[in-house]
């Protein structure tokens, strides 16, 4: 018999073939590695942090309107026109004002302000109307209040968004990855032809994760890099925490994936399976933005989705530079999903 | 059995999928196949080869049955048989976007002993093709290097399922030609196919299943012997009243063993077909009808199949 050395190993040669795979497809390498930098300019550019946009104020016409626009639009904050109340009402349901305010005369004038109460924007903006119109009118503060702007590294959009993009795409590789592949070469009867041969089991699934593992860590490093260039990403906390738990969300969906890909005989399959897994939480996991928009009720549900506790980890480590001790609920949540679904996927696998 | 040991038994194997109705594919099989023997299932689409070659292989779990293959039972000791043997699936498609050097180095490292990557294409002749990717492969070549990973172990035991099914003829010849230097140096190879020529000329031994059954089992040559004559004379005549003439009449010409009536033809087994001949133009001239077609041929397998069965294997799946 002849020495075998490391590169003649199954789980070395099996994992070498996934990457060539892998980087002979164009567009995977496409989705897999330029889609997410995309993601992060796009919604990095689009959710920038700049000034609040003045508000847009409209008069009722009348008496006074003009004096009250006139006196607005010598705020830097307010863009006020005068129109009548049909037209002011069309502006304010097409979202092209956010207040419109009546100056009525009388004995004591009073302001009559209409607004969209279920609109963020709207309720702001009655308030500072009418803010500013008191202080006009010769309202003087209590106590005296100054602002201290928020705008540093770590508090903007951008620094909340790149922990729950990493989430995400944690979520994403590990099952197209591990499940879409694994299904593939179902169909093109390959399992079963590998099932011939004397290979092991575990070098076979070992070798998926490996590769995957692989292309993580680097799909990683180039989000965070790019993050960190252009946006000035970084983490409060040790970029060993992140790392550590990084492998522990990408471990964790190649378990899901597993799971999935186990009986599933069709890409059509899989790829339902797979989406049904994912959708809830893009939408309920905090990628894009806090899950304690959700009511009460449904957070403990929230809470143990695979994903949830891996953002907010990431987040907690990143943003608030917690250390991984403290977060032990997470990580043990995070770990027993992907086990749990290990297990299931390996007891349920179908080779042929 | 000729030769040294036995290479695969199986007795009574039975396989039924379950289902409504379920499906009895496989009705009790016996097979003995000895070692360095080239052993043929034949038989038409859906009569239970697949079925039969995946329980042997250890794909498939008989219902019932006994297998044993190179004296272990896969129940036992699988990865030691799977360390021995070596298989081409009816069907596989290889990665798209691997090497046929990629693929069988790959394949090699899942075997304790056995060829070096570049050996087994050249066992194949892809040597000009090392280098390709898969999907830029023909059919034909594809079929190879299913033959080539199979060979990467350097098995003492192929199983080959349809290894020439779909492929053109020159490919054929080609595989049919690697399946002859196995043989040559002695590896035990079991194939099926639904080419019964291919089988006639690769094959030391054969059995015929069709409906999950072993209808025949021997060698070639003893199966079309055992039509009681290895020549085949087959003829229509013009004149519709000889299609009418009962099969006793034709029998009873000279070294005639059989009679059929197909296609609008009679279809003669003949010991000597230069007896019969004469005799049967004499006979039609007398009765003044006239032949359209006249063709003599050697017996096939085919005509085997025809003989118990009743009705022709399809050629093409």
């Amino acid at each position: 018999m002849t020495r075998r050395g490391l590169r003649d190993h199954p789980l070395v040669n099996l994992t070498l073939a996934r990457m060539r795979e892998f980087l002979r497809e164009p567009e995977a390498v496409f989705w897999v590695y330029v889609f997410p930098l995309i993601l992060v300019v796009a919604l990095g550019v689009a959710f920038r942090n700049r000034p609040v946009e003045a508000v847009r104020v409209v008069v009722r016409e009348g008496a006074a309107a003009e004096s009250v626009a006139a006196a607005l639009n010598r705020s830097p904050r307010f863009q006020a026109a005068v129109c009548d109340e049909s037209e002011g009402r069309r502006r304010l349901r097409a979202g092209r004002a956010d207040v419109m305010v009546a100056a009525l005369s009388g004995a004591t004038p009073r302001y009559e302000y209409a607004f969209d109460p279920t609109r963020a924007e709207s309720v702001l903006a009655r308030n500072a109307v009418d803010d500013f119109l008191q202080r006009e009118a010769g309202r003087r503060d209590a106590v005296e209040a100054a602002d201290l702007p928020l705008d540093e590294p770590g508090a903007r959009y951008i620094d909340f968004l790149v922990p729950g993009l990493l989430g995400m795409g944690l979520m994403g590789w590990g099952l197209w990855g591990v499940g879409f592949a694994i299904v593939y070469m179902r169909i093109r009867n390959l399992l079963k032809r590998y099932l011939a041969t004397p290979m092991k089991r575990i070098h076979f699934l070992g070798a998926i994760i490996l590769s995957r593992l692989l292309f993580t860590a680097t799909e990683v490093l180039l989000v965070l890099v790019f993050a960190r260039l252009f946006f000035g990403v970084a983490s409060l906390g040790s970029y060993l925490a992140v790392a550590l738990l990084i492998l522990l969300g990408a471990l964790e969906f190649a378990g899901i994936g597993l799971l999935v890909a186990s009986r599933a005989q069709t890409i059509e399959t899989v790829s339902g399976l797979m989406n049904l897994v994912m959708l809830p939480m893009w939408i309920a996991s905090g990628i894009f933005f806090s899950t304690e928009r959700f009511p009460e009720t449904v957070q403990p549900v929230l809470a143990v989705l695979p994903l949830n506790p891996l953002i907010h980890a990431l987040r907690s480590v990143m943003l608030e530079g917690t250390s991984l001790w403290s977060l032990g609920s997470d990580v043990a949540l995070v770990a027993a999903w992907g086990g749990v679904c290990f297990l299931l996927g390996l007891r349920w696998f179908r080779w042929n | 059995m000729r030769r040294g040991d036995v290479a695969i038994r199986c007795v009574g194997l039975r396989k039924v999928y379950p289902g409504k109705p379920p499906v009895e594919a496989v009705r009790g099989v016996d097979l003995e196949v000895g070692e360095g023997e080239c052993f043929g299932v034949l038989g038409p689409n859906g009569a239970g080869k697949t079925t039969t070659i995946e329980i042997l292989e250890g794909l498939l779990e008989p219902t019932s049955g006994d297998v044993e293959v190179l004296g272990m039972r896969w129940g036992q000791r699988a990865g030691a048989i799977r360390e021995q043997i070596g298989i081409s699936l009816q069907e596989t498609k290889f990665s798209d976007k691997l090497t046929v050097r990629e693929t069988l180095t790959l394949f090699r490292s899942f075997y304790r002993t056995g060829l070096r990557p570049d050996e087994a294409i050249a066992r194949v002749a892809l040597e000009d093709k090392a280098d390709a990717w898969i999907k830029n492969l023909s059919g034909g070549q594809k079929q190879r290097l299913a033959v080539a990973a199979a060979l990467i172990g350097d098995p003492a035991l192929l199983f080959l399922d349809e290894p020439t099914t779909g492929l053109d003829p020159h490919s054929r010849r080609q595989l049919a030609e690697i399946i002859r230097e196995c043989r040559r140096h002695g590896r035990t190879t079991l194939l099926t196919t639904h080419y019964m020529e291919e089988a006639e000329r690769l094959c030391d031994r054969v059995a015929i299943v069709d409906h999950g059954r072993v209808i025949a089992l021997g060698t070639p040559r003893e199966l079309i012997a055992r039509l009681g004559g290895e020549h085949v004379v087959e003829f229509s005549v013009e004149s519709a009243e000889a299609m009418r003439e009962p099969a006793e009449s034709w029998r009873r010409l000279p070294s005639v063993t059989g009679c059929r009536f197909e296609d609008g033809g009679i279809r003669l087994s003949v010991v000597e077909p230069h007896v019969v001949l004469p005799a049967l133009l004499d006979w039609l001239r007398q009765r003044g009808w006239r032949l359209a077609s006249l063709v003599t041929r050697h017996a096939s397998l085919d005509d085997v199949f025809v003989n118990l069965t009743g009705r022709p294997m399809e050629k093409h799946p």
